[in-house]
């Protein structure tokens, strides 16, 4: 088991350089000067922008900017932005928020999408189980926008529950209705997911000679059907932090949460390498550690599957 | 008489405690209402203490004015710093730090006196030396600051970076409150100028034992202007920030209110949200968002203005393209076609729901007195929509020189262009039966590249915002041999020849009557095919009083009242 994961955190290191070094050449086969960009329609005198340019190493060759970047890293620098703040900073400031609502997404669409999925797939064709299937399907067709400037519409403006718009500091309480809002359509699919997976388990033979041994049906749910039924969800799940991390762009325009998507949008539209790259750098992290952390929770579901080496 | 007063006083106490129980309710209860409450009770305090919150983005550079070239720090800029000129609400230049300006006969050598006893809010006084040493600075090349071209025209600068200027020799102090500046051109113009905040004075705090603005300065910068940064820390990145009444300011722009609170939206339809629950979020939204055109006037019924804003719009074709040079009989043809094929009022009508409006010149209305000269220029037929005509003119180019190319309009479509890129299209291609589509480029700066390089096989979307309110400033960029932006390559001997005469006209009026002849030349070339004005469309909070918006599209915030 402790090799297992010592593998598997060793891989990390060469997806790191692997990613980071693609991303580095991504952005710079970008079409355009970042720089003179920055100017808009007024452009600076073309010594100034020559000047910037210097100063940012966007004058030299594209491995030697990487490894400018990288030579940086070892020293705890993550580079700076074109607006001269260090990108560290930049990331202190959105992973946390993004991490909230993130949590908060995950909490909600874990929970709640595992429990309706568990009681529609235990009453299959019933009329619980029918209007699940319909509401997730109407949230799987509804475009996140749309989901979220109508409950902000609703709950923000016009009967003033919520705060409209998430204030600087995103605490908590403010990012609860931005985070249903984010994972209403993952919502649904876990719910899809789990009533499909449960309703399958229903009729299997080990369910059924848990039945028959006269074990009590909360036991054989929670033990033998649920524990069962939650592998393709939670790789779901797993999967799902990474569309959570970037994917929240929509939903962070909506509610104006200063997080990863928004900020990570940005940076690639000006083309601002050194940000692009740690951003990516650390979401990369995240996901396979996430995944890691995927493949221990099969053990623990499933006995049958061993981690030997 | 005494029972009663036992009475009353026992009804105050039960009062004043009912009120303490209301308010520790309204405390975890609603805040804000309570607070605004408090506001309508004592209006007197209120109204000079009160913070105005609105809108803004995160500045893309330190806060020091000669390297602030864009909205999100210019807006700062303004209201920390006071220049030597401020406009008014109809963009007419009023003295704001200088007692006067005053030109010599060929408006070449400018004489400037400053009010006496002005100081910066960290208390130390403006002087000559402030603006001297802060425009040195700026047009310093060694500096690299954005803004340094604006200083190009004052004797001794250099563009050059292998020999960079400390001092320009253009620059002569005469006391602590007067200075002249040499400059190389002739310039009506340059009082106008000097409103753009580029040339605001720098307290001698801004700079580091190397003569450099220090770090610390962009971040929290002192200023002599009606507001200063509510701490050292004032400024969030990305967040916003938080500025307050300065009391060393004592000008024409004196705050009515407590501060300005400046929040970065991560979008403009986030901010709208915020502004439309009306509860001292946001009190004020200085752009509405595309999405809520057809809704604001609704919304916002008592509080909401649409007004032209100084953004000029258009799509350039290059001179370097076969069929389109403008020097030619054929180019001129061929442009003209194409400017009467496209139907303005249609377009700004139905994809801008009226928040354009039809170009009529290659200026702004919020340019003082555009009504008597920029509207009715001779020539200016050519921007109507006339396909019989436009159709003539193109076959006569035919007969010249036979055209079957594919014509392109291209432009960046992370900037909200392509619906009316294809409606021109689609308008030039079925008027005049030729091919034409839009050329979308992902992202700004690869348009920007191509366009630099001469690279376009097409015409491309162009337009300027105005740095300050001038005729000059929307002709020179865009459509002199030399402009900074001058990507069309146009190069015309009677505009160069216009500008300059323009220029040194010893009175207004006759560099009036010089600009509109050089516009009926750009009328007649089309370097750029005029398409509309941006307008710009605020919504504010009913509660609050006196906002007006300015020339610039910002409202004038020290002049609110809530």
């Amino acid at each position: 088991m402790l090799w297992y994961i010592g593998r598997r955190l060793l891989q990390l290191i060469p997806v790191f350089f692997g990613a980071t070094l693609l991303i580095y050449l991504m952005v710079f086969a970008m079409p355009g000067d970042p720089i003179a960009a920055l100017f808009g329609d007024r452009q600076p005198s073309p010594e100034i922008i020559a000047q910037l340019r210097a100063q940012y190493n966007l004058d030299k060759p594209v491995i030697v900017q990487y490894l400018i970047w990288i030579g940086g890293l070892f020293r705890g620098d993550f580079g700076t932005t074109y607006s001269g703040q260090p990108v560290s900073a930049v990331m202190a400031q959105a992973f946390p928020i993004t991490a909230r609502l993130a949590v908060l997404a995950l909490l909600f669409e874990g929970v709640a999408g595992i429990a309706i999925g568990l009681v529609a797939g235990l009453r299959k064709g019933k009329i619980f189980d029918n209007t699940a299937l319909v509401v997730s399907l109407l949230l799987i067709s509804v475009p996140t926008f749309v989901t979220g400037f109508v409950l902000q519409y609703l709950f923000g403006i016009k009967w003033g529950i919520i705060s409209t718009t998430v204030s600087g500091a995103a605490p908590w309480g403010e990012l609860i209705v931005p985070a249903i809002v984010l994972a209403s359509v993952s919502f649904a699919n876990i719910l899809r997911l789990t009533r499909a997976s449960v309703a399958e388990n229903m009729g299997a033979d080990f369910v059924r000679t848990a039945t028959a041994k006269g074990l009590k049906r909360g036991r054989v749910i929670r033990v033998h059907i649920l524990r069962n039924s939650l592998i393709p969800v939670v790789t779901y799940l797993g999967t799902d932090l990474g569309a959570l991390m970037v994917g929240a762009i929509v939903t962070e325009g909506i509610f104006n949460i200063h997080g990863v998507g928004g900020t990570v949008y940005q940076a690639v539209i000006k083309g601002e390498g050194p940000t692009v790259v740690a951003f990516v750098a650390v979401m990369v992290i995240i996901f396979m550690l996430a995944n890691l952390l995927v493949d221990l929770l099969y053990a623990v579901l499933d006995p049958r599957i061993r981690y030997a080496k | 008489m005494k029972t009663n007063r036992k009475a009353l006083a026992a009804l105050s106490i039960f009062a004043a405690g009912s009120l303490a129980l209301t308010a520790c309710g309204g405390g975890s209860g609603d805040s804000g209402s309570s607070s605004s409450s408090q506001g309508g009770t004592d209006s007197s305090a209120a109204a000079t203490s009160a913070i105005i919150t609105t809108n803004g983005t995160e500045p893309q550079n330190p806060l020091i004015p000669t390297n602030t070239t864009e909205v999100g720090g210019g807006k700062i800029i303004d209201l920390v710093f006071a220049g030597l000129v401020a406009f008014d609400a109809k963009g007419e230049p009023q003295l704001d730090a200088a007692e006067s300006i005053e030109p010599n006969a060929d408006n070449t050598v400018w004489t400037i006196k400053l009010k006496a006893g002005q100081k910066f809010s960290d208390g130390s006084a403006v002087t000559s030396d402030s603006f001297i040493d802060a425009w040195n600075y700026g047009a310093n090349i060694a500096n690299a600051q954005g803004s340094s071209s604006f200083f190009e025209n004052i004797k001794g600068y250099s563009a050059d970076a292998k020999k960079p200027v400390e001092k320009l020799s253009g620059l002569k102090k005469v006391s602590d409150t007067e200075f002249t500046v040499d400059l190389s051109q002739p310039e009506t113009n340059f009082k106008l100028r000097l409103g753009y905040s580029a040339f605001v004075p720098l307290p001698k705090a801004a700079y580091g034992s190397d003569g450099k603005i220090t770090k610390a300065f962009g971040e929290a910068p002192i200023g002599n202007g009606p507001y200063k940064l509510a701490s050292d820390t004032a400024w969030t990145h990305n967040e916003g920030i938080k500025l307050v009444k300065s009391d060393s300011y004592d000008g024409i722009r004196k705050a009515q209110n407590g501060g300005i609170t400046i929040t970065f939206y991560t979008s403009q339809d986030s901010a709208y949200a915020a502004v439309q629950s009306k509860n001292g979020t946001l009190d004020i939204l200085d752009q509405v968002p595309p999405a809520s055109f057809a809704t604001y006037e609704s919304d916002f019924a008592d509080s909401n203005v649409n007004q032209p804003a100084a953004i000029f719009q258009s799509f350039t074709i290059p001179q370097y393209l076969d069929h389109f040079k403008s020097d030619t009989e054929e180019g001129q043809l061929r442009r003209q076609a194409i400017s009467l094929s496209i139907d303005r009022a249609t377009i700004t009508d139905k994809i801008f729901s009226n928040t354009r409006t039809p170009a009529k010149d290659f200026t702004s209305p919020v340019l003082s007195g555009w009504d008597t000269w920029g509207k009715n220029l001779a020539g200016n037929e050519v921007l109507n929509f006339d396909v019989t005509k436009a159709k003539e003119l193109w076959a006569q180019a035919d007969a010249i020189s036979k055209y079957d190319g594919d014509f392109t309009i291209a432009y960046n479509s992370d900037g909200g262009h392509k619906e009316w890129v294809d409606a021109v299209t689609g308008m030039i291609s079925q008027n005049l039966g030729i091919k034409a589509e839009g050329k979308a480029y992902p992202a700004f700066k690869g348009l920007l590249d191509d366009e630099k390089n001469n690279k376009m096989t097409g015409a491309f979307r162009s337009g300027w915002q105005a740095d300050y309110p001038a005729i000059d400033n929307f002709l020179t960029p865009l459509y002199s041999k030399t402009g900074g932006s001058n990507y069309g390559r146009y190069d015309s001997a009677a505009f160069a020849e216009g500008m300059k005469a323009a220029a040194a006209a010893k009175t207004p009026e006759l560099a009036q009557a010089e600009y509109d002849k050089v516009q009926q030349t750009l009328l007649k070339d089309l370097p750029a095919i005029p398409l509309w004005y941006s307008n710009v469309q605020s919504v504010w909070d009913p509660a609050l009083k006196n906002v007006q918006i300015g020339w610039n599209s910002v409202p004038l915030y020290y002049a609110i009242t809530k």
